[in-house]
């Protein structure tokens, strides 16, 4: 009887249980497709159960995830930061040392995985700043898999660099003109194409967005972080983190740090969105703090846009935080304040690009480089036995014609 | 009767199919687009299908893509199309409207203020793209009971079981997606949406109307054959498109209606 009632009572008070069986976490996520996909998406959400409740799919994953991207990824104590900054004892989740150098080759892989048991042929997938493109290009070379990446018009001219590499791993990338030309436009594209094509693609998702069960499948694909982070932290602390801090902008690398983590309420949180010109002008992309609840691209979320429910442009230094929506897991989290959302603007985080680069020989992507502004501001002020961990989600060698160009010098 | 129902025992009775016919609303000019919709009835349309204009129709192809972003360059609202509905219904008490578009900009609107203040202007029906069975409770409750009829898109994918569910609850008739694509694109194969309309008849006894993909008098035709009613979309707002500078558009998409009118 106490059992039953003591995880009664636990599972009440869990912020893991989402979602529900229609993929609504509180109000938010759901299914807002047309019908057209409808079928398809719920064969997505069979195979992935299926797959979830696999011991052999997992290690499938997990072998793959260990010698090809090569996880776990290191736990690494930032000594010159924490002594910089003077406060708080900050660690660096180095996600950034994967294969293809960000967090997104994580749901890749575990996606491609799902698409092969669905028995899907050819892959499809929208990219913004090139790195979920270029990880979804990989996973589909070490398939032998047909890919097609849908990537706005502005920003193949502005990430070409990713472009060059998903074309040298075999994918066809198509610039997307219709809309804004941009990471949402891509989306949109994608899920046109996907809409023709039902019989033989599988759409990997860039993020924790989408459609249920791709928020879902997403963030369990990402959670690796969060529980290599929790074993890491312990080995060498013997402790919970105090805080964890993770740049957002659909949320794929901040909701697998929190995930593991959403039910020790010892543990604080951060998602730091990209505050563009300041989130109180037209030119950012902080939906959760400068947005308001919508649907679109197949979820309820928070989105940008104006009074009469037109999506306005996103605006962001990093291109992969340049969308004007955000996992509903996020908005739900958001509401209910167990997540702290908090922004940065496009100066703070070249200031943040610049210091780190100096002070620990690591030059982050410009969209970590939001993450370590934030903890910039706050380690100074924090006793010295606070643990921060960040999430440091993708290395910058991409990002460094933008710093450039925006620091004026030519290279 | 409500009056799609009405306009559907009408056709039957004179043994005719119906014509339903697509704008959105707002283009390519906001005088233009009045104008043309007051004349569709005269021109042929038995229904008028108005797109409520929004910046990411993800299941439109480029030709509505841009007729909406003109729409909304032009300053139309959800507000102005319910006030073009009730402009429309001044002179005219008999042709069905039905309003299409996609979820946000209704719950951003406020849905139950939605669904009054369009019912209230003489909307007759509603499809949103982006509701499927599992999602529409939130709209199809409120909308039923102001009156408006909760039209169900149904699509090659939708079989089976599927069908079923989608089934549920509809009015007015069902709108079959001819084509697992997006709206101005493929052509359908007859044949197979034939086959598939029978097997949809067979569970219901609400009126079929089929759209994407229509796009000449022949291709109306044809599919006036084994559907209650067509509906063409895209080649007309491309024809507003490439003529929209031209100060006879009005006369321009009459001829087109009528010559589709006539062809079915």
């Amino acid at each position: 009887m106490t059992n039953i009632a003591q995880q009664q009572e636990t599972n009440l008070n869990s912020f893991t249980n989402g979602p529900d069986e229609n993929g609504h976490f509180g109000i938010y996520g759901g299914r807002y497709c047309a019908e057209t996909l409808m079928p398809l998406i719920l064969d997505v959400e069979k195979a992935w159960h299926d797959a979830r409740d696999d011991d052999a799919f997992w290690e499938e994953f997990h072998a793959l995830a260990k010698d090809y991207i090569g996880r776990p990824s290191p736990l690494y104590f930032a000594k010159a930061t924490t002594e910089h900054l003077g406060g708080a004892k900050v660690y660096f989740k180095r996600d950034e040392l994967n294969h293809t150098g960000a967090h997104k080759i994580n749901h890749c892989l575990g996606q491609i995985l799902v698409a092969k048991r669905m028995g899907k042929t050819r892959i499809i997938a929208e990219t913004g700043a090139g790195q979920h493109g270029v990880a979804t290009a990989t996973v589909c070379a070490l398939f032998d898999m047909p890919c097609t990446v849908f990537m706005g018009e502005e920003d193949v001219r502005r990430q070409s660099p990713n472009v060059f590499r998903m074309k040298l791993l075999g994918a066809e990338v198509v610039p997307v003109t219709s809309g804004s030309g941009t990471l949402k436009d891509a989306m949109n594209e994608a899920l046109r194409h996907w809409v023709a094509n039902v019989e033989d693609t599988y759409y990997i998702i860039g993020t924790v967005a989408g459609p249920h069960p791709y928020p879902e499948m997403v963030r369990d694909f990402q959670s690796v972080i969060g529980k290599e982070t929790k074993e890491q932290l312990n080995e060498k602390e013997g402790v919970l983190p105090d805080s964890l801090v993770a740049c957002i902008g659909g949320g794929s690398n901040a909701m697998g740090l929190f995930h593991p983590f959403l039910n020790n309420p010892s543990v604080q949180m951060f998602g730091v969105e990209a505050g563009g010109h300041g989130v109180d002008t037209d030119k950012h992309a902080a939906s959760l703090t400068g947005g308001s609840p919508g649907i679109l691209h197949g979820m309820r979320s928070y989105f940008l846009q104006n009074e009469d429910g037109q999506i306005t442009e996103a605006h962001s230094i990093s291109a992969g935080l340049d969308y004007p929506g955000i996992g509903p897991e996020h908005a739900y989290l958001h509401d209910i304040d167990r997540v702290n959302y908090v922004s940065v603007t496009d100066d703070e985080a070249l200031e943040a690009f610049k210091l780190l680069s100096k002070l620990e020989g690591i030059i982050p992507a410009l969209e970590p480089s939001h993450a370590f502004a934030h903890v910039i501001k706050m380690a100074p002020d924090l006793p010295k036995d606070h643990i921060i961990v960040m999430n440091l989600c993708g290395r910058g060698d991409k990002d460094i014609f933008t710093v450039a160009e925006k620091l004026g010098i030519e290279i | 009767m409500k009056r799609i129902e009405k306009t559907f025992a009408k056709l039957k009775s004179n043994d005719k199919k119906g014509l339903v016919t697509f704008i959105t609303a707002g283009d390519p000019s906001l005088e233009q687009s009045a104008t043309i919709l007051n004349a569709l009835p005269q021109s042929g349309a038995d229904f008028i299908e108005i797109g409520m204009p929004f910046t990411d129709p993800m299941a439109d192809g480029p030709a509505i893509q841009d007729s909406s972003l003109r729409a909304l360059a032009n300053g139309m609202s959800l507000k102005g199309v319910i006030k073009m509905v009730a402009e429309f219904r001044e002179s005219n008490q008999d042709t069905p409207i039905i309003l299409m578009g996609y979820f946000n900009p209704i719950y951003t609107y406020g849905t139950e203020d939605f669904v009054n203040d369009a019912a209230d202007a003489g909307a007759d029906g509603l499809i949103i793209v982006d509701l499927p069975p599992e999602e529409d409770a939130e709209l199809r409750v409120p909308a039923t009971k102001a009156g408006l009829d909760f039209i169900k898109l149904l699509t090659p994918t939708t079989k089976g079981a599927r069908l079923d569910t989608v089934l549920q609850n509809a009015s007015g008739f069902l709108y079959y997606v001819s084509i697992a694509g997006v709206t101005g694109t493929k052509s359908a194969n007859i044949d197979e949406v034939g086959a598939h309309i029978k097997d949809i008849k067979a569970k219901t006894d609400l009126p079929v109307a089929v759209g994407f993909g229509i796009k000449t008098p022949e291709d109306a035709a044809n599919m006036s054959k084994i559907a209650d009613a067509v509906v063409v979309g895209s080649s007309i707002v491309q024809n507003m498109q490439d003529n929209q500078k031209d100060s006879n558009l009005p006369t321009i998409i009459e001829n087109q209606v009528s010559a589709l009118k006539k062809a079915i």
